[in-house]
């Protein structure tokens, strides 16, 4: 893939079954940063987890009632950094307050946020009046 | 979500056959896996060999079926990991929890 400006752009229900869409989409441009200079491999596991935990995370957040129910994802690929915007129309919650799972007494949930700040470099979640955004940026440097 | 019971050497081997754990069919994972258990097969192992990507939900399901094992006097035990599959278990410390083998010869040797 060359370094030129990619964006990508999209739109599903908000569906479990569409999950391996989304993660596959991650894991092919992980695969085909050419001028990424780290594990491309391990780029393209950790971007198949992190689109498949946010956008889950979304699902999660919104009920499906209906087609008009949808979790909007974009995926911006710049020279030196990947800017993935994932948005839902849910009550939205507070990133800074999840806490890191406890390694000692593991859960069965709450692993989905660990995932995403451990393998990227920034996350945010902001709560807008149109839809709440969960922003992550990795640097490909 | 395509799974396999097998017997061998006297254990319960569930193969999953797969190649992806997400919230989509962890939860059929869960369920299998506890039903399993409650129909009174409490030792399991797991064979992963199929698998190449599971997220949170997935290690949370095999998670779930650990801690039922154990608190039915059983054990859940995995094997036949993908390295990146692997890399998921170190990332939570979860290697330190789960019994994890290299193939199911192993995992039946070491657990009888």
């Amino acid at each position: 893939m060359q370094s030129a400006d990619i964006q990508v752009d999209v739109i599903i229900p908000t569906q479990t079954k569409y999950l391996d869409l989304i993660g596959s989409i991650g894991e092919r441009i992980g695969r085909e940063l050419d001028h990424y200079s780290g594990d491309r491999d391990a780029l393209a596991y950790q971007l198949n987890l992190v689109l498949t935990e946010a956008t889950t995370n979304a699902i999660k957040h919104s009920n499906y009632q209906g087609p008009e129910d949808c979790v909007r994802i974009i995926i911006h690929i710049q020279e030196d950094e990947l800017n993935i915007k994932v948005f839902d129309h849910g009550q939205g919650f507070d990133i800074e307050a999840v806490p890191i799972p406890d390694f000692d007494n593991p859960k069965e949930n709450g692993m989905g946020i660990y995932f995403i700040k451990t393998l990227m470099d920034s996350v945010t979640y902001t709560r807008m009046e149109e839809a709440n955004v969960l922003e992550i940026k990795k640097s490909l440097r | 979500m395509n799974l396999t019971q097998q017997q061998l050497d006297g254990f319960n081997v569930l193969l999953i056959n797969e190649e992806r754990i997400d919230a989509h069919n962890s939860g059929d994972l869960k369920a299998f896996i506890i039903d399993m258990i409650e129909e009174g097969e409490p030792n399991i192992v797991v064979q992963l060999q199929q698998v190449k990507f599971i997220d949170s939900s997935g290690l949370g399901a095999l998670l779930a079926g650990f801690k039922h094992a154990t608190a039915k006097s059983g054990k859940l035990a995995l094997s036949n990991l993908q390295p990146q599959v692997l890399s998921m278990f170190e990332l939570t410390r979860l290697n330190r929890v789960f019994e994890i083998y290299n193939n199911l010869d192993e995992a039946t040797t070491s657990e009888s």
